[in-house]
């Protein structure tokens, strides 16, 4: 994952809430199995609407409980391979935001004036070490999981930091075992 | 400190490192859709499976329902690829899998519980939202994405904070006619569809305790439409007299169950209380799950661009009453009702009447094992009769990622989860109801109220 520093440049706008993840990316578009290329397929639906306008900016300003509904990883990786690279909004919903974190698209949370404003301005500065949000006429800053900011800020894999701690794990299934272990037999012996 | 069910489920799993939160996952669940790009991280990162033997994989998706009985078969090719490439990664990396001609493929949060691998007190994941089904058995049951699929693989552990706790609290019984599905609609119209987000949620009380298990399942299946991280149920005598004998689950109920339930006195970050007495028969007028209304009321006057947006997209418009709704399609499913006691349920509402003229309805098997009771009962027969088509197992048209979808325009009533714009079929109008006031829709052309249905007839 490449490391996130800051995300400056125009902002484009979805001023909807409730936005769910079957509209950032429908499910004819699950049945690929490689994970690039989801980007044209972005908000395929709506895309197709009179008047619909989503220039392929860095930053995304979306409405409250953006990526709500299915769990699809598919929808950050479209936005993402769209060209966004962070997404301000007055809240999100878990599993997008978790996602989101995952490839190293930074889910940004402000309130809803801070959101209007920042639409207002077409612009901003996204700085995640200062976890500061910079537009012409403001600043705000914002929340985030400080080991989930260290990971984004130096590039990490998640997957690696884990298997640095194997001895932990292994340790916690050795007592689990030594304590009775599992109930019933494991899905191998079933299949 | 009194604990939470949930606590106590946290602690036991929880793995301190230092570098980020570690839960350790005794059961996770994997599908074709969300898993082929996190095996290939796998092979990519040159990394095997943590532990195959607490890992399970079905095909459910993508499915056709028609019969076909390989996944070679399938005659989308894209929907093929992903099937086969699911059944090569599980073979590469040593995974059970019940993929489509097995007579225990069905869709994954029904094949869990079915097996006996989903156990109270366990953490079970899987790359799908509707996971929480699982948090009926007492279980903390997350939905993951693809990355925390390659995660979890590879470690057997979720990095996870501990999210925030809820509890629903649910004062009185359900009335005549009123099911699990009305309850859960009718909850997340209460607090919203973010209503939970960033909380696991334990639903408790009277109404929640009297719910088979398949009720208790409908009900958790529905956090996430609530935005709930997970939905939870204390396991009772009722749980462990649905676990025990299954497949993989152990003969006689471990003592550690009989801990599971939160003690007098534990605190949550969040309660609300629901009044299960009130509520009755439920469905949706809009394109998110908490757009419901009672079936004896009438579309609501828009509060929003979002509400008008949505009834543009129903074709409906305000004051008309739910019962003069005219549908064209009917589908029972799904991962939220599909089980056997949904259909047996169904096609006791069916009894000999028939589908209305221009309908058509399908009933879709939540596995084979749901399917070939049902056969064994004879309630194919009942729905074949009436005029319904009867399917095999998959996800169906809970999401269209097969053949069945509906046309733009056409009007569903739905025993499933997601009524999204686009959900059933690009332009499709989505109506969520029990399966009861599914069946009794098919047979009338519109909604009725099940309540005076079932009494007239």
């Amino acid at each position: 994952m490449k490391a996130i520093e800051t995300i400056t440049g125009h902002v484009s706008v979805l001023n909807r809430d409730d936005v769910d993840t079957d509209q950032i990316i429908p499910k004819q578009f699950l049945k690929r199995i490689e994970r690039s290329g989801f980007g044209e397929f972005l908000f395929f639906d709506w895309a197709q609407e009179p008047g619909w306008e989503l220039p392929r900016n860095p930053i995304l300003v979306a409405g409250r409980n953006f990526g709500c509904g299915s769990s699809r990883e598919h929808a950050p990786w479209a936005l993402e391979d769209y060209g966004f690279q962070a997404i301000i909004a007055p809240s999100f919903a878990d599993i997008f935001r978790s996602n989101c974190t995952k490839i190293g698209l930074l889910p940004v949370q402000l309130t809803p004036d801070e959101c209007a404003s920042i639409r207002e301005a077409g612009e901003a500065q996204v700085d995640l070490a200062a976890q500061e949000v910079r537009w012409p006429g403001g600043t705000a800053s914002f929340e985030i999981d400080s080991d989930i900011k260290h990971r984004l800020l130096n590039g990490l894999d998640d997957i690696a930091l884990t298997l640095e701690a194997q001895d932990a794990i292994a340790q916690y299934e050795g007592e689990r075992e030594r304590s009775g272990g599992w109930a019933g037999p494991s899905t191998t012996a079933i299949a | 400190m009194p604990q939470t069910l949930f606590d106590k489920i946290w602690d036991a799993h929880e793995i301190g490192i230092p570098t980020h939160p570690l839960l350790y996952i005794d059961l996770h669940l994997v599908h074709e859709v969300t898993s082929p790009q996190a095996f290939d991280g796998l092979r990519l990162a040159g990394r095997h499976v943590r532990r195959p033997d607490r890992t399970l994989a079905t095909a459910d998706h993508n499915v056709p329902t028609d019969g076909t009985p390989v996944a070679a078969r399938i005659r989308d090719e894209l929907s093929r690829k992903q099937v086969e490439t699911l059944e090569r990664n599980c073979e590469e990396f040593g995974i059970p899998l019940f993929s489509l001609g097995s007579d225990r493929q069905g869709i994954v949060h029904i094949i869990g519980p079915e097996l006996g691998v989903t156990q109270p007190g366990m953490t079970i994941v899987c790359g799908d939202s509707h996971t929480a089904t699982h948090g009926a058995f007492g279980s903390l049951a997350f939905g993951i994405g693809t990355s925390e699929v390659e995660h979890v693989l590879a470690t057997q552990c979720l990095v996870q904070a501990k999210p925030r706790s809820m509890r629903i609290l649910y004062q009185g019984s359900l009335g005549f006619g009123v099911t699990a599905k009305d309850l859960i609609l009718a909850t997340i119209g209460q607090m919203g569809v973010a209503g939970a987000t960033g909380h696991v949620v334990e639903f408790a009380g009277e109404a929640i305790q009297a719910l088979s298990m398949e009720g208790r399942m409908t009900v958790c299946n529905m956090t996430i439409e609530g935005g709930g991280r997970a939905g939870m149920i204390a396991p009772d005598e009722t749980t462990f007299e649905w676990v025990i004998g299954r497949a993989g689950a152990p003969s006689e109920v471990p003592d550690e169950w009989r801990e599971l339930y939160t003690e007098d006195g534990a605190s949550f970050d969040k309660q609300i209380e629901v009044d299960a007495s009130a509520v009755s028969p439920m469905v949706t007028w809009g394109t998110n799950p908490g757009m419901v209304v009672p079936v004896t009321s009438a579309v609501p006057e828009p509060n929003s661009d979002q509400d008008e947006r949505a009834l543009d997209y129903m074709g409906l418009e305000p004051g008309m009453p739910m019962e003069e709704i005219k549908l064209d399609r009917v589908f029972i499913g799904s991962c939220t009702n599909s089980r056997i006691g949904d259909l047996r349920a169904a096609a006791e509402v069916v009894g000999g009447r028939r589908v209305a003229q221009g309908v058509y309805a399908m009933v879709v098997p939540g596995s084979q094992q749901v399917k070939l009771e049902a056969e064994r009962e004879g309630l194919d027969e009942v729905f074949k009769r009436a005029g319904f088509d009867w399917r095999g197992a998959g996800c169906s048209m809970c999401l269209g990622m097969n053949p069945d979808i509906a046309a733009p325009r056409e009007r569903v009533a739905s025993t499933s989860n997601r009524n999204f714009e686009g959900r059933q079929g690009r332009g499709a109008r989505s109506h969520l109801v029990s399966p009861q006031m599914a069946a009794a829709a098919a047979i009338e052309g519109h909604f009725v109220d099940i309540r005076e249905w079932e009494a007239g007839n």
